[in-house]
C-alpha cells in the first residue's frame, strides 16, 4: 500500500495506521501524540494533538475526508494522501488542541517533576498561544493516595488514559480508571483502594504530564541534574533493562528505557525500579543518548574527553614569552643610551 | 387531518394492554413477515425512503443492508430508547401509551436482519415506562410472539429492557453499545461501525424507537405506500414533540412537507403563539441544532415557504438554516432570552460530555463558562469573539458528535443574536437588575445596542 504523507510516499503494509506510516517516515512530519501508545493496545483518538487533513481518501475512493481525522486511529488506505505540516488545517486544530489541554492544567512546570520530559510541555512550545484567553477559574481536585509508590496530581492530568490502558494490558488486575463525566472526570482508585500490582510502576512512565510520578524520587532532583545511563540486571519478573538516573554515584530513579516519541522499549517491575538503588545492583552499559537538543541533554557530556590536552604551564610560558618580546623589545637596542 | 402512523390506535382505550391491542389488529405485521424473506423486508424498508428519526436522518434500509450477514456472527438490533435532549421527549409517548407497537417493530425488524436477542436501551430517567414496556414485554412471551419458535415459524427471539444510568451521551449509538456491555459510557472510534463490529463485537444495528415503529405499518401495507406520504427524500410521517411559547405544546404526528407556518398557526397542530406575543426564535430540531431567528422560520433564505422537511429545514446551511434533528420543536416569544438560553444549553452539554476527547471536554466547561459571565453582567467585549472561536475549535474535532452539538446553538445563537450579546456586556446593570423570570422584550432595549454602534 503506498500513502503520502506531506509529498513523501512510502510503502506500508496493510493494518498500519497512519500515525505509524509518519514515524516510518520520521522527522518532523510525524504528528504529536499525547494519547496514543504504540506499547499498548487500543489507545489512542482521544487527545485529538494527532488530527490529520487527509486529502485524498484513496485509489477507489479519491474523495477527500471531510473532517479532520486522528492519524492514530485512521487505517491507511492504498493511494491516500495525508498533510500533517502542509495542512493548515490541521494546523490549526493543533493549536485548539493545546489550549484546550492548557486551560485546566496548571502551568506549574518549575516545581513540577515531570518538567524536562513532559509531553505536553513540548506540544504547547511547539504550538501553543504566548498567552492564555482562559480567564476563569481552573478545576481543581482533591489530593488522593493511591498507594506508596505513586503519586496521583489529579490537577495535573489531562485525561489520556495511557495510565487505564495500562492497568488493563499489563497489570492484569485493574483497580483504577475515570471516574465521572466531562472536564470533572478524574483518575481514581474505585473505593480509595491501593495500586500495589507489580508492575504498577510503569503507569508512572506511561504518563505523558506530571500527572503520575515516581514517590521515590519526587523532589529529590531535576531531571537535567541526573546523569542517564543504560543498565540491566537479572530480573525474574521482567526484562531488567532500565536507565539509571545518576546524581554522582548515587542512583536516584530507575525507569524504563525510553524510544524517540517517549515511550518505554519494555516495561519493567516495580521491584526494579522501585527496590535497586544501589550501583551494585546493576551493570552499567554506559551513557544513555538523548537527542541533541532536549532538555535532558543540558547538564550531560557524553562525549569522549581524552583527545583534549590542556598543557596549561607550558601555553603560559609560551605567552609570556611572547608578551616579553612586545614589550621588552630585547632585540631592539636602546637608541636613547647609544646617542648619548 | 393527516395520515397518521404511529399514532393511527393511539387514542383507543387500552391499547396498551395486549388484548386491545391485539383486537385492533396488532401483531399482523409479524403474522405477515414471519412468512416473508428477511431480505424482501430489507428492500421493503428501502422503498418506503424511511429515514433514521434519531436526529441523523440516515436511511434505515439502507443501514440494515450494511449488516454483516456473511461473518456468520450472531447479529443484534438494539432500539435506542435513550432519549433526552432538551425539548426531544416524542419516543416517550410512543413507549408510555402504545408500547406493543414498539414491541411489533422490534420483532419484525430483528426478523428481517436475522438477530436472535434484541435489545431496548431506554433512559433511567423513564422509569415508568421501563416499567410499562417490562410488562409488555412479558405479554408478549405470553402470546408467544417471543422466546423460542415464534408462532411455529422456527425463528427465536429474545427481548431485553436495558434501562440506562441517565447519561445523554449513551444516546450516541457506539456509547450505548458500550453501556449495553456494561462499561463506562464512552463513544467508540468509528470505523469500524456497529454493523460490522457492534454490541459484543458482532453486527448490531441501532435504531430510534421511532423509526422500528414505523416498520410494522411499512410491512403490512407497502414500502411504496409508505413512500407516497411526505415530499421528496422525506417520506412518511414524523412526530414532532412542541414546546415553548404557543398555545398547544404537545407531541404531534404530521406528514412531512406541511409548511413551518401551518405547524405553527394551525388550530390541528400548535395553534399560534401564546397571548399573540410576536415570535422570536425557533428551534426545530432539538437543543443540539440551530436556532433560527424570526426573519428565517417562516421563509428559507431563497424566499420559498419553509417546509417541514430534513431539506427544507436545513437549507442552506447553518448560515441560513437549521436541522430537522430528533424533531424537538422549541418556540421562543419576544420576552426570551437567547443568552440564558444558550447558557442554559451550554450547561446542559457541559454537565453531559463524557470527558473522553480533550475539545469537548474542555471546550464545553469554557464555553459555559463564558456565557455565564455575559449573562450575569460581567462579560467583556472580546468574550463574545472569544465564545465565537472556542465554538469553532471544538465543532469537528471531536469523536463523536456531541461537540457538533454543543458548538452549533452557540454558534447560531451568536450569529443571529449577537445584538443580545452585546448588550448583555454594555448594560451590566440593567441585567443585574432583570427579574430572571420576567424578561423585557429585547425590541424595547435595542436602540441602545445601536446607538452605541453609531
Amino acid at each position: 500500500m503506498k500513502v503520502t504523507i506531506d509529498g513523501i510516499e512510502i510503502e506500508v503494509e496493510p493494518g498500519t495506521t497512519v500515525l505509524q506510516a509518519a514515524r516510518m517516515i520520521g522527522g518532523d512530519v510525524v504528528p504529536p501524540a499525547m494519547c496514543y501508545y504504540s506499547k499498548l493496545k487500543d489507545t489512542g483518538g482521544n487527545c485529538r494533538a494527532c488530527l490529520v487533513e487527509v486529502s485524498k481518501g484513496s485509489e477507489a475512493d479519491p474523495r477527500p475526508m471531510p473532517k479532520m481525522m486522528p492519524s492514530c486511529k485512521t487505517g491507511v488506505m492504498d493511494g491516500m494522501e495525508v498533510k500533517v505540516k502542509t495542512s493548515d488545517r490541521a494546523l490549526d486544530a493543533r493549536k485548539a488542541v493545546t489550549e484546550f489541554l492548557l486551560i485546566n492544567h496548571p502551568l506549574d512546570c518549575p516545581v513540577c517533576d515531570q518538567a524536562g520530559e513532559c509531553d505536553l510541555q513540548n506540544l504547547s512550545f511547539k504550538h501553543g498561544l504566548e498567552k492564555t484567553r482562559f480567564k476563569e477559574e481552573k478545576r481543581t481536585f482533591e489530593p488522593e493516595n493511591i498507594g506508596d509508590n505513586i503519586q496521583l496530581h489529579m490537577n495535573r492530568c489531562i485525561l489520556c488514559y495511557r495510565c487505564v490502558h495500562t492497568a488493563e494490558q499489563i497489570c492484569g488486575s485493574r483497580n483504577h480508571g475515570v471516574l465521572n463525566r466531562g472536564d470533572h472526570a478524574q483518575i481514581s482508585t474505585y473505593v480509595s483502594a491501593a495500586i500495589d500490582h507489580e508492575m504498577s510502576g510503569n503507569m508512572i512512565d506511561v504518563c505523558p504530564v506530571g500527572a503520575l510520578t515516581d514517590k521515590t524520587f519526587r523532589f529529590k532532583s531535576r531531571v537535567w541534574f541526573n546523569k542517564p545511563y543504560n543498565a540491566h540486571r537479572n530480573c525474574d519478573k521482567c526484562c531488567g533493562k532500565t536507565t539509571v538516573w545518576m546524581f554522582g554515584n548515587e542512583i536516584q530513579r530507575v525507569t524504563a528505557r525510553k524510544d524517540e516519541y517517549h515511550e518505554v522499549e519494555d516495561f519493567i517491575c516495580n521491584e526494579c525500579r522501585f527496590d535497586h538503588k544501589d550501583v551494585n545492583d546493576w551493570v552499567i552499559e554506559g551513557p544513555r543518548k538523548f537527542e541533541k537538543f532536549s532538555v535532558i541533554n543540558q547538564n550531560n557530556y557524553t562525549r569522549k574527553m581524552e583527545n583534549v590536552k590542556i598543557d596549561t604551564e607550558k601555553q603560559i610560558l609560551e605567552g609570556r614569552d611572547q608578551d616579553r618580546k612586545k614589550i621588552s623589545m630585547k632585540e631592539v637596542p636602546y637608541k636613547n643610551t647609544e646617542n648619548s | 387531518m393527516g395520515q397518521k402512523i404511529l399514532f393511527e390506535k393511539i387514542h383507543i382505550p387500552g391499547i396498551k394492554n395486549y388484548d386491545v391491542y391485539r383486537e385492533n389488529g396488532g401483531y399482523a405485521s409479524v403474522e405477515k413477515a414471519l412468512k416473508m424473506n428477511p431480505d424482501d423486508i430489507t428492500e421493503e424498508v428501502k422503498t418506503s425512503g424511511l429515514r433514521g428519526r434519531g436526529g441523523a436522518g440516515f436511511p434505515v434500509g439502507l443501514k440494515w443492508s450494511f449488516i454483516d450477514k456473511k461473518s456468520g456472527n450472531p447479529r443484534h438490533l438494539v432500539c435506542n430508547a435513550d432519549e433526552s435532549e432538551p425539548g426531544t421527549f416524542k419516543d416517550r409517548y410512543l413507549m408510555e401509551y402504545i408500547p406493543h407497537l414498539l414491541i411489533e417493530g422490534m420483532i419484525t425488524s430483528s426478523f428481517a436482519l436475522g438477530a436472535n436477542l434484541s435489545y431496548i436501551y431506554i433512559r433511567g430517567e423513564y422509569m415508568w415506562v421501563f416499567k410499562t414496556l417490562e410488562r409488555a414485554i412479558k405479554e408478549a412471551y405470553a402470546a408467544g410472539w417471543l422466546g423460542k419458535n415464534i408462532k411455529g415459524s422456527g425463528y427465536d427471539l429474545d427481548l431485553h429492557v436495558h434501562c440506562g444510568g441517565g447519561a445523554y451521551i449513551c444516546g450516541e449509538e457506539t456509547a450505548l453499545i458500550e453501556s449495553l456491555e456494561g462499561k463506562r459510557g464512552n463513544p467508540r472510534i468509528k470505523p469500524p461501525f456497529p454493523a460490522v463490529k457492534g454490541l459484543w463485537q458482532n453486527p448490531t444495528v441501532v435504531n430510534n424507537v421511532e423509526s422500528i415503529a414505523s416498520v410494522p405499518w411499512i410491512l403490512l401495507n407497502s414500502g411504496a405506500d409508505y413512500a407516497k406520504i411526505g415530499l421528496g427524500r422525506s417520506t412518511g410521517t414524523k412526530l414532532f414533540s412542541v414546546s415553548g411559547h404557543v398555545k398547544k405544546p404537545g407531541v404531534y404526528e404530521i406528514e412531512m412537507g406541511i409548511t413551518v407556518d401551518e405547524f405553527m398557526n394551525s388550530d390541528e397542530y400548535c395553534g399560534g403563539m401564546i397571548d399573540d406575543r410576536p415570535l422570536k426564535g425557533l428551534i426545530p430540531g432539538g437543543s443540539s441544532v440551530p436556532i433560527l431567528p424570526q426573519h428565517l422560520i417562516f421563509k428559507t433564505a431563497n424566499g420559498e415557504d419553509r417546509l417541514m422537511t430534513y431539506e427544507s429545514l436545513a437549507d442552506g446551511g447553518f448560515a441560513t438554516g437549521s436541522s430537522l434533528g430528533s424533531g424537538g420543536f422549541i418556540v421562543y416569544n419576544d420576552t426570551a432570552c437567547i443568552v440564558r438560553n444558550t447558557w442554559n444549553f451550554s450547561r446542559f452539554y457541559h454537565h453531559e460530555s463524557c470527558g473522553q476527547c480533550s475539545p469537548c471536554r474542555e471546550g464545553t466547561g469554557w464555553m459555559e463558562k463564558i456565557l455565564w459571565r455575559i449573562e450575569n453582567g460581567h462579560g467583556t467585549e472580546e468574550d463574545i469573539d472569544v465564545l465565537w472561536s472556542v465554538q469553532a475549535k471544538i465543532e469537528g474535532n471531536t469523536i463523536c458528535p456531541l461537540g457538533d452539538a454543543a458548538a452549533w446553538p452557540v454558534a447560531a445563537a451568536i450569529r443571529h443574536f449577537r445584538d443580545e450579546f452585546e448588550y448583555h456586556i454594555r448594560f451590566p446593570e440593567k441585567i443585574k437588575n432583570r427579574d430572571h423570570f420576567v424578561n423585557e422584550p429585547f425590541e424595547k432595549v435595542k436602540h441602545l445596542v445601536a446607538k452605541q454602534t453609531l
